[in-house]
């Protein structure tokens, strides 16, 4: 098994915690894991990203090659985009629609969307209605990795353990919502599959 | 412990490491991407447990003294920096490889190459070289954790201060790292001649001597040093020479093992010859990867033979400048990856921006007001959030060069004739290296204003207990800035008149004044009421 994911979004919208449960969730499966972060200037509202790597070997790079990653997962659409030089041609592009406009020259909603339906393993997901559904928008994220769970080889309930651990720490209602957020993801992501 | 894995950052395993090999006190200033290091151990509850020192210094150079200290009274000490923290640093850096160490002291430098939260990218093992020092360069975050375990015996069996170099991409990954069983701490102990850290020339040239006659052992461990592997493949003509992380984005594109070449790593300095020689008695092509200069590239075009060729950053088969991945790597070896898809012409950068509500902004606007009258050009500023005033809308600063530049080029400026001079600078920046600039500017009284943008933080590298806390004005006054022109305002819209006039008052005033421009960081605020709600 060898997963390569770029993940992708805004400062503050909460990548790390996507690759963190990931991160939890593949060490209890004995699985190698490598994750480059971005920390400093470009977390004050500016583009962060990080590379995350699965496999069942060891890991040499902490940076994944351009050309071969198996996933973009992004929390944002612009996002997504920015890093599609990394994706292998079979690859998906899974992201959120909800754009998040700080920048004056920000590319019409039109062009993104034809853009990333250009590609030709693409899941769009309205994160940020679902999270709302599921109890509060700042699950997006946790939607985005159901919407991500059902391409990742690793079984749902370890994802599922690793969000409750995750998030334990701030109360039996946060753990509920964003547990459910990733069930809602997830559901999207095998309808569209 | 022992045989526990955890999931550390590269940051993270060198503080875990230096636990583990018996720290007693961490000393540093923050900085991307070291800043880890030192919050890793302020959070670990085994430093607490063991009352490791674990405060963050004024700046890098009262680090490395305060760490000289703890070693000189026998304990095990680190240092942590990013690299243009060691320019600061680089006095008691220098002269502590002349006087030599009692406890072990690890000196953990982050460099960041490609400069993605830096001034430059500057190469630290240039420092190690010049004071003459053992230098750690791991390849990965296991590496990490065991160099800075075992460094601080290896600085305490040398008798010298050891480098441990790090590079952005090592400091920010996470892995996951098996730790060692816990080396216990040393207990106060002076040194045996209470003259060792006496540098007055004719005791210096002693130390230096030693210094000197130490080089053989530095390069004989280097020489043995496993971290440092020779693999000669038969009828291999390539070499590969690989430093500290480059020697992973190598592996990646070989496959995991040498691929028929004759292969290198190198971890530790002084570079190790022999094992070189061997690799240039082999090879055809050698190709240097480094992460940062050329520093081991420039040393070997001046050995080998002329039918050896040495391909890397000098003769541009890498890029002079920024860090190396796995494309640039597998391009050069001749195994290209397929090649992905064109980022679509749409994608447009997305700088980083001040936080919604953040003070500096209000700060800004107001001084943008207050300068209208005087023309543009005249605002220097420092390194900081407050830095993001450099991007429009607000567009106000003329500098940023290094940590406390900004009142001193505005006293050289006023000095120049152009006044007023302004300077720009951060609560933490001001405690860090502005202090002695403002003494400077009261000593001539300089014809400059000083906007202290204090957001009690250092705010751009996590929002950081800063120094001064409280006390930047009782400080400017103790600098000798008359208390009548040392003003205090609260950076808010509803203020903005106010404060406009204030700074149009001090800009008139001939001589020096300070305003404390201070409301809270928001980003801290909010994190403080989340703490707060939770503890509830
Ligand atoms: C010599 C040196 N040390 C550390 C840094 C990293 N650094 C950049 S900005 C900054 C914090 C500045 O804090 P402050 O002046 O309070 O401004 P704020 O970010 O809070 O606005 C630090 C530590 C650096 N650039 N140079």
């Amino acid at each position: 098994m060898k997963k390569d994911i770029i993940l992708s979004g805004v400062g503050g919208q909460g990548i790390l915690s996507i690759a963190a449960v990931i991160g939890l969730a593949a060490v209890k499966e004995d699985l190698f894991i490598k994750q480059s972060e971005v920390h400093g200037m470009s977390q004050q509202g500016g583009e962060v990203y990080s590379h995350l790597r699965l496999s069942s070997n060891p890991i040499w790079s902490d940076l994944i090659p351009e050309g071969i990653a198996d996933m973009i997962l992004a929390v944002e659409p612009l996002e997504a985009l920015r890093y599609v030089n990394y994706l292998n041609p079979e690859g998906w592009l899974i992201t959120s629609t909800e754009p998040l406009i700080n920048i004056p020259d920000y590319p019409g909603p039109l062009s993104i969307t034809s853009a990333i339906t250009g590609i030709q393993n693409h899941i769009l997901v309205d994160a940020v209605k679902t999270a709302r559904d599921a109890g509060t928008t700042k699950a997006a994220n946790m939607v985005m990795l159901g919407a991500a769970s059902p391409f990742l080889d690793i079984r749902e309930d370890s994802l599922i353990n690793a969000i409750q651990k995750r998030f334990t720490g701030k109360g039996e209602a946060i753990v509920e919502i964003n547990t459910e957020a990733f069930r809602a993801g997830r559901n999207i992501a095998i309808q569209k599959k | 412990m022992a045989d526990e894995k955890i999931f550390l950052l590269g940051d993270e395993a060198v503080a875990q490491g230096a636990l583990d090999g018996g720290m007693s006190g961490c000393y540093a200033y923050p900085g991307t991407p070291s800043t880890e290091i030192m919050e890793y151990v302020q959070a670990s509850k085994e430093a607490a447990d063991r009352n490791v020192q674990r405060e963050w210094s004024a700046n890098e150079k009262t680090a490395m003294e305060a760490a000289l200290g703890m070693s000189y009274a026998g304990k095990r000490a680190m240092v942590c920096m990013k690299h243009v923290g060691l320019n600061v640093a680089a006095d008691p850096f220098m002269n502590a490889a002349i006087t030599g160490v009692n406890g072990g002291l690890l000196v953990v430098v982050a460099d960041d190459p490609s400069m993605h939260s830096s001034q430059n990218e500057q190469d630290s093992r240039f420092y190690g070289k010049f004071a003459r020092i053992p230098v750690l360069e791991p390849s990965g975050q296991q590496e990490a954790y065991d160099m800075a375990r075992n460094g601080l015996a290896m600085s305490e069996k040398f008798g010298v201060p050891v480098m441990l170099r790090l590079v952005t991409r090592l400091a920010h990954s996470r892995t996951a790292v098996k730790r060692s069983s816990v080396v216990k701490e040393n207990g106060l102990q002076l040194p045996s001649d209470l003259h060792q850290f006496i540098l007055l020339p004719s005791m210096a040239r002693k130390r230096n001597k030693l210094l000197l006659s130490g080089q053989a052992a530095f390069a004989e461990a280097a020489e043995k040093s496993p971290d440092n592997k020779l693999v000669i493949s038969p009828g291999a003509d390539r070499g590969i020479i690989a430093c500290g992380l480059a020697y992973n984005y190598v592996m990646e594109v070989l496959g995991g093992n040498a691929g028929g070449n004759n292969l290198l790593k190198i971890s530790q300095y002084p570079a190790p010859v022999e094992k070189i020689r061997k690799i240039l008695d082999h090879s055809e092509t050698v190709y240097l990867f480094e992460e940062g200069y050329p520093m081991l590239e420039e040393q070997l075009r001046g050995l080998p033979p002329e039918h050896i060729h040495i391909r890397g950053r000098m003769d541009g088969t890498l890029p002079a400048d920024g860090e190396l991945n796995p494309n640039l790597v597998a391009q050069v070896l001749g195994k290209p990856y397929p090649k992905g898809m064109t980022i679509p012409s749409i994608v447009t950068g997305r700088p980083p921006s001040f936080c919604p509500g953040c003070s500096h902004i209000d700060v800004y606007k107001a001084l943008k007001v207050a300068l209208a009258g005087y023309g543009h050009g005249r605002v220097f500023s420092d390194i900081g959030c407050y830095t993001l005033g450099a991007l429009p809308p607000y567009d106000t600063i003329n500098s940023c060069v290094d940590m406390g530049a900004s009142i001193t080029m505005a006293v050289g400026a006023a000095d120049a004739g152009l006044i007023p001079a302004v300077a720009v600078i951060g609560d933490s920046t001001f405690t860090h290296s502005g202090m002695t600039g403002l003494l400077d500017a009261v000593d001539k009284n300089s014809n400059i204003l000083v906007i202290i943008s204090d957001n009690s933080a250092t705010a751009m590298t996590g929002g950081q207990k800063p120094a001064g806390l409280d006390k930047i004005e009782q400080i400017c006054i103790g600098l000798g800035v008359k208390p009548g022109h040392v003003r205090t305002l609260i950076p808010l819209r509803k203020n903005h008149e106010d404060n406009v006039k204030v700074m149009e008052e001090e800009l008139s005033h001939e001589g020096v004044s300070v305003i404390v421009a201070r409301r809270e960081c928001v980003r801290v605020t909010a994190k403080r009421k989340r703490l707060e709600k939770q503890s509830k």
